[in-house]
């Protein structure tokens, strides 16, 4: 039941897009999202459409599993669309009552409704194809220029791998806290809410207890290991950019630029 | 009274790319009153299948029968069967939660709607049947050592007054003297109690000491279903399953091969000391 949760959808295949460096990952898909705010054209939306198609070409993903992260947003596509739909003013194609369509709301929804799909499925092409531990690896090197200023970089990204980490080691911890509880004849899924609350009494007291003694326990095979923080610290495997990251690089830049040509174009 | 077994198979992760045979067709029955030793390697689908046994997992197919009946029949009264098959998880200290000793056992007899009366008999009676005696009673349950905070947990599932006691490595972790102490009360339950035990664990010793059959899983599928001694004769066949003998077994296989007269089968060092001497008075 809990078991099949699984966070950071990571796909493990062997593609292009898998061995690359997660940094031009992170850049690309922040220059993709700037890329769908350019656009403002059919020319656009298909250059973008052509982009996309060939990156999730590249990932050897199955395509389900993009259009997978697009159930979590379906209720706030349905409704930016309809907001879009029935409140821009113009030619009037259409009107019941107060609600009118025009030419103009059909536009922008339309657009709208592509810039959020392109957004998420987007962003899927990065998690699919990147472990959680080297999307933060990436970060933390990515932006190591705020340590200049201050911010603590590589706490926060070893904080932001040890929870990752965590959440399936305490998904497993629940369920199996909860089986034992089940087998003493605990029941979670009857009763009304407050009987229901109460229920979880018996898992969560064991589950807090747990990821306490765990928690003590990382702590002291770090300090053990003589963990002391970023500084001075390597890498096993230390970020590098090869001759595909530069590639992808042009190639990215190319795409933004084509993007916004396209602004002149139409 | 009996649970029965027809071709269970339980597939993890079915229709996914992780999809994995836990179960392959398992068959057996168990009968009233038996000591069975359940073995195998890590992954060998054990704890797969104990969960099996009181309704936490479903089959993928097959069917399981407890008492005759299909327990996967449309409105089975599952919380009955948990009452009636215990199930001790590994490492079950880890789900206490109360704040006293005595009310964590009594949660399982609360579940099951008694009266208040009959709970706390049920909870004294099992905290007795682990040997707790009443000074345990009020302490918190996370202040007593590894060993007594497995007793309760094993408390716990007994107020339930289960017919059937499943045990996954109820050892794993514990000093010699508390393992001996839980399998001695173990044993005692089976003989005094008459309850029908199910003994996961890794110690062949124990295996032939306690268990009157043994079930050993290879890869989600059953391999011998015997007594210790006739399965403990494939010993070179445990060993390709990353399992073993008894260590005495070895002993008696060595003093073969020197020539010493010795019976092949002996499994415990009670039976091979019996034998050695009665060698030597020749």
């Amino acid at each position: 039941m809990l078991r099949e949760i699984t966070l950071g959808q990571y796909y493990p295949v062997d593609s292009v897009l898998h061995r690359m460096d997660p940094r031009t990952k992170l850049l690309g898909t922040l220059l993709f999202i700037i890329s769908l705010f350019c656009a403002n054209s059919w020319l656009g939306y298909l250059t973008a459409a052509v982009f996309l198609a060939i990156t999730i070409r590249l990932s050897r993903v199955p395509f389900r599993f993009m259009v997978r992260g697009l159930k979590a947003i379906l209720i706030l596509l349905l409704i930016s669309v309809s907001f879009n739909l029935f409140l821009t003013s113009g030619e009037v194609v259409w009107q019941l009552g107060i609600l009118k369509i025009t030419r103009e709301g059909i536009r922008t929804a339309i657009f709208m409704a592509l810039r959020l799909i392109f957004l998420v499925i987007g962003s899927s092409v990065m998690t699919l194809t990147t472990t959680p531990n080297e999307l933060t690896d990436g970060l933390e090197k990515g932006l190591g220029f705020l340590n200049k200023v201050g911010v603590p970089v590589h706490e926060v990204a070893m904080m932001m791998s040890i929870a990752l980490r965590f959440i399936p080691i305490l998904i497993e911890e629940a369920d199996k806290i909860m089986k034992a509880q089940m087998a003493r004849g605990a029941d979670f899924e009857s009763g009304n809410l407050i009987q229901r609350a109460k229920s979880m009494v018996p898992l969560l007291v064991p589950l807090f207890i747990s990821a306490f003694r765990r928690a003590t326990d990382l702590a002291m095979a770090m300090e053990a290991r003589c963990y002391h923080g970023g500084e001075g610290r390597t890498k096993m495997k230390p970020l590098c950019y090869r001759k595909r990251d530069r590639i992808a690089q042009v190639i990215l830049t190319g795409y933004l630029c084509l993007i916004i040509g396209t602004r002149f174009i139409a | 009274m009996s649970i029965r077994a027809v071709n269970l198979t339980h597939i993890y992760g079915q229709g996914t790319a992780f999809e994995q045979y836990a179960l392959k067709n398992v068959n057996f029955e168990i009968q009233d009153g038996e000591f069975i030793g359940l073995i195998g390697h890590t992954g060998s689908g054990k704890s797969t299948l104990i969960q099996h046994l009181n309704g936490l997992l479903k089959a993928t197919s097959g069917e399981l029968y407890y008492n005759g009946e299909n327990i996967y029949a449309h409105g089975y009264d599952m919380k009955g069967l948990r009452s009636k098959v215990g199930l001790v998880f590994q490492y079950p200290e880890h789900q206490l939660f109360e704040a006293d000793v005595f009310s964590d056992v009594c949660f399982g007899p609360k579940n099951l709607n008694l009266s208040q009366g009959e709970i706390e008999s049920r909870a004294k009676e099992a905290l007795n049947l682990v040997g707790l005696d009443e000074s345990f009673y009020k302490q918190s349950p996370f202040e007593l050592s590894g060993g007594q905070k497995r007793r309760v947990a094993i408390a716990g599932v007994l107020a339930m007054k289960p017919d059937v006691l499943i045990l996954d490595e109820p050892t794993a972790g514990l000093d010699p003297k508390g393992r001996d102490e839980i399998l001695g009360q173990i044993e005692k339950l089976h003989r005094e109690q008459g309850l029908t035990i199910i003994l996961v664990s890794h110690s062949m010793e124990d295996m032939a000491r306690y268990a009157d059959r043994l079930i050993v899983m290879n890869k989600g599928e059953k391999m011998f279903d015997d007594t210790p001694r006739n399965v403990f004769r494939h010993y070179k066949e445990l060993e390709a399953m990353g399992l073993a003998a008894p260590q005495i077994t070895y002993i008696v296989q060595a003093l073969r091969k020197e020539g010493i007269p010795v019976e092949e089968d002996l499994i415990t060092v009670e039976e091979a000391r019996d034998a050695i001497l009665r060698l030597i008075g020749k």
